[in-house]
């Protein structure tokens, strides 16, 4: 599991450089997550511009991620591809997100707050 | 209790075994995402195939086959309303032997709370038509109709 992570002002942006995100490395991407996402600003951007796939386990290791950041951090989504988004869609996890078109899109939405 | 019916013996159809194990799942899914009948569906309705077979075998090789892998059987026949299918595991029944409902958890709940699973049943409901589930034989049966547009 590839992530990529930029920190900005006042942003953390992370890339994820796999095509999927599924039961065979959903545990290992939440690790990963809280290891590059343990210290930085409070803004966290997951961009999944990559991720073409994303099952029920992929999907609860992003909402694990949520709730390791805690209540004073925030994760936004970035980059939903078809098959993630109707993932998203489907549960309803869509509503308790900030998802961005795109992860350029969430950093000029932090450039101009 | 009648068994899940046989599914067509179509030419283009595709029968596979595999192991349940995660990594097993994932190859067995890029193998059948590349052939027929999945590989003549469109991007969409192959990502939702794609969706539902990966939630039905991760669930065998988590529940069914808890202590370990154990064979799966995959037969996938093309029809006029989209892709058959059918899944045979010789693991543990469903409890209660019924299919479970696929109730989506609540998420308007506090940060602490929101749920970090119980979506796979929910997917594959939201996602299939004629879902059904037999335990026959110390067999597990399931069987649904991936619809060609959705």
């Amino acid at each position: 599991m590839q992530l990529q992570t930029q920190t900005r002002p006042k942003l953390i942006s992370v890339t994820v450089i796999e095509d999927r995100i599924d039961a065979a490395t959903a545990i290992q991407f939440k690790e990963k997550m809280r290891e590059v996402t343990r210290n930085g600003p409070d803004r966290v951007v997951l961009d999944l511009a990559r991720v073409q796939f994303l099952d029920s386990s992929g999907l609860g290791a992003i909402v694990a991620v949520k709730k390791l950041l805690g209540p004073d951090r925030v994760l936004e989504l970035a980059g939903l591809t078809p098959t993630v988004e109707k993932v998203f869609r489907l549960t309803r996890m869509d509503s308790i997100f900030t998802i961005h078109a795109s992860l350029e899109i969430a950093v000029s939405h932090a450039a101009s707050a | 209790m009648q068994p899940a019916r046989e599914s067509d013996k179509g030419a283009e159809g595709l029968h596979l075994v595999l192991q349940a194990s995660p990594l097993a799942v994932r190859d067995s899914l890029l193998q059948m995402l590349a052939a027929p009948p999945l590989s003549d569906l469109s991007p969409d309705a192959r990502g939702t195939a794609e969706v539902v077979l990966a939630e039905v075998l991760n669930n065998i090789a988590e529940h069914a086959y808890p202590a370990g892998p154990g064979p799966v059987a995959v037969a996938l026949t093309p029809v006029a309303a989209g892709t058959h299918c059918l899944v045979i595991d010789q693991g543990a029944a469903m409890p209660g032997d019924r299919l479970p409902e696929g109730r989506l958890p609540i998420a308007d709940s506090g940060l602490e709370d929101l749920p970090e699973g119980g979506f796979g049943w929910h997917l594959i409901h939201s996602l299939t038509r004629d879902l059904a589930y037999v335990r026959a034989g110390g067999c597990n049966r399931l069987s649904f109709l991936l619809p060609r547009t959705g």
